[in-house]
């Protein structure tokens, strides 16, 4: 069995009197995509939040790489995406990594390296020295991403990651995602487009602040007896 | 090296952004071009003032005061309705040996003015009615002197004595020109730092939380206090350059002349700009949009100017005087104000930077604190 990078045992966050995640249960190994699907408002962002230590756990224990979060210096082995851009619009795409690369704790030599492979994943080589005002939508979530991927961080925890993206660089966003993992890293991904979550290695069901089902795609369509992600998700909301 | 980058960052943001910086640097020259213009050209009030069957020896006393001019007019009727249309600023009229006096009274300043020239003329007439007695008293008295011819001599001799004293005024600071523009000057020069570093300061950290940006970059290892102390190294580097173009201008262009070491008030500007930073990220944290940020300038910036020392403070009631005592601005006005116009040296200003100081040291713990909210360590 593989390291388990983020473990997350009877998790539960409270803002003020109404309580966001009642029972969360899941791990992210290494070499595994786990997406974590549910409906706007089930606490996808605050699972999120809670696993890098900008919220603390009310109850249950968030551990990542073994370690209770918040703890600030192992921020240094995630590479985080949320889902604004959240990007500075008038800097250069080279400017906007090469800061994060320096926030991240990287050397000079090494920011070099990781700005120009990054870029090339995301395909924004040719775009790194306009501004990031000039950028089309799908630009900047591509530079997003290149800064989520900097220093190759062992954990990767991205928040609608593709949204705004064209089919082709989806699909080659996803060939790297599937890279990384090969490269015995984790990735913990939400996202809205089923068909995306059929390429996990698994799949986190989260509704009403618990986690329904978590297991592998093929299992999870056996259980509830569908022959897609989407019908999985719309027989646990109970539409189906 | 987290603090220079993002000390970068924030400079390479604002030198973009064309707008801003000139509002920064060009915003405070003009305002203050404008009030050397308003403050030195009117610095005298002329005031019309008519007159109802006056006696014509107190009217030409009258006329002949600087910046008054009088217009007789026959009626009191008349007199009323040139002070109604804006024509005359008060009516001055003879009831038997009582003086009955009209103001329009809608500038305080004509008013007093008015007041001053009648009791003047008063004063005037009288002396001259004194002095023709006295004339006819003295010639009266030359009459009989002239008939006791060995006095004569020492006459002439007590005539030359009663030469006019002359009158010669020196300044310690400026000269006859300085007014009230060169006492608000050191006040004012730090209400645009406070003002401009608190808005954009407070404006850029509001963007960055609002843009999710603040969010990414406590998801890496940066600690909470490089994040406050990158912003305070480039905007007290930005306050620097805004103070040396301020203080370029009242030099060069306005002639205002500076008694103290010039250093010093930069430094004293630049510590009032890291106190306006404090203030401004602090604030921006009760903000929700850039117009909520605004929305501040009326409850917490307008309401220095008052406390700042512009108004004399002396005059006011204690316990409003007392408020003056928590605004930033009047500590660094004192301190401006003793290096321009006395040219106090570093020893004089240590309570002012002390006390500029701990509300550095206290708002600056406060900003590290406050950034927990968005990251738990």
């Amino acid at each position: 069995m593989a390291d388990s990078i983020i473990s997350l045992k009877h998790l539960v966050k409270k803002f003020g009197n109404q309580t966001v995640l009642k029972d969360i249960n899941f791990d992210v190994h290494t070499s595994e995509i786990v997406g974590l699907i549910g409906p706007s408002g089930a606490g996808k962002s605050t699972v999120i939040k809670t696993a890098l230590g900008m919220e603390v756990a009310d109850g249950g224990s968030a551990k990542v790489f073994n370690t209770t979060m918040p703890n600030r210096e192992l921020l240094a082995n995630i590479g985080y995406m949320a889902q604004t851009d959240a990007l500075y619009d008038d800097l250069s795409g080279r400017e906007n990594l090469k800061f994060f690369a320096v926030m991240k704790g990287l050397s000079r030599k090494e920011t070099i390296n990781e700005i120009e492979h990054v870029s090339k994943v995301v395909d924004l080589t040719d775009d790194l020295d306009k501004r990031v005002s000039g950028y089309s939508g799908g630009m900047m979530r591509r530079l997003s991403l290149a800064i989520a991927l900097l220093g190759k961080p062992k954990l990767l925890i991205l928040d609608e990651p593709t949204v705004g993206i064209d089919p082709a660089l989806r699909r080659q966003i996803w060939k790297e995602l599937q890279h990384i993992r090969n490269e015995v890293r984790g990735i913990l991904i939400t996202t809205h487009v089923m068909d995306e979550a059929e390429l996990t290695d698994k799949v986190a069901l989260l509704l009403d602040g618990k986690v329904m089902a978590f297991d592998k795609p093929d299992v999870l369509k056996m259980q509830y007896d569908v022959d897609s992600i989407e019908n999985v998700f719309l027989k646990a909301e109970g539409v189906l | 090296m987290r603090i220079i980058s993002i000390m970068n960052r924030v400079l390479k943001e604002l030198f973009r952004d064309k707008r801003t910086l000139a509002l920064m640097f060009l915003a405070p020259v003009l305002i203050l071009l404008l009030l050397s213009f308003i403050f030195n050209s009117n610095s005298t009030t002329d005031v019309d003032i008519a007159t109802v069957s006056m006696p014509s020896n107190i009217s030409a006393n009258l006329d002949n005061t600087k910046h008054v001019s009088v217009t007789k007019y026959n009626t009191k009727e008349a007199a009323k309705r040139a002070l109604k249309d804006d024509k005359v600023d008060a009516i001055i009229q003879q009831k038997g040996s009582n003086y009955n006096l009209t103001y329009a009274n809608t500038d305080s300043t004509k008013t007093t003015v008015v007041k001053m020239a009648f009791k003047n003329a008063m004063t005037n007439t009288t002396i001259e009615t004194l002095k023709s007695k006295l004339t006819v008293a003295s010639t009266a008295l030359a009459k009989v002197q002239s008939q006791m011819p060995n006095a004569s001599s020492s006459m002439a001799q007590k005539k030359q004595t009663t030469v006019k004293p002359k009158i010669t005024n020196h300044y310690v600071y400026g000269d006859s020109n300085t007014g009230f523009f060169d006492k608000i000057l050191p006040i004012l020069m730090g209400f645009f730092v406070f003002f401009f570093v608190f808005l954009i300061s407070g404006m850029a950290l509001l963007k960055e939380r609002t843009s999710g940006t603040l969010d990414r970059l406590l998801a890496t290892p940066v600690k909470r206090y490089e994040i406050v102390f990158g912003y305070m190294a480039s905007y007290g580097i930005l306050a620097v350059i805004q103070t040396i173009i301020i203080v370029m201008v009242t030099v060069w262009l306005l002639g205002i002349q500076v008694v103290g070491n010039i250093f010093y008030v930069i430094l004293i500007n630049l510590v009032l700009a890291l106190v306006a930073l404090a203030f401004g990220i602090l604030i921006s944290t009760f903000a929700n949009s850039e117009f909520q940020m605004m929305q501040f300038i009326p409850i917490l910036v307008i309401p220095q100017i008052f406390f700042s020392g512009i108004i004399p403070l002396d005059s006011m009631a204690g316990w409003v005087k007392d408020i003056s005592y928590i605004i930033p601005i009047k500590y660094s006005g004192d301190a401006a104000t003793r290096v321009i116009m006395q040219g106090g040296g570093l020893s004089s200003l240590g309570s002012d930077f002390g006390v500029l100081f701990i509300f550095l040291i206290i708002l600056t713990i406060l900003n590290v604190v406050g950034l927990k909210r968005y990251r738990k360590v």
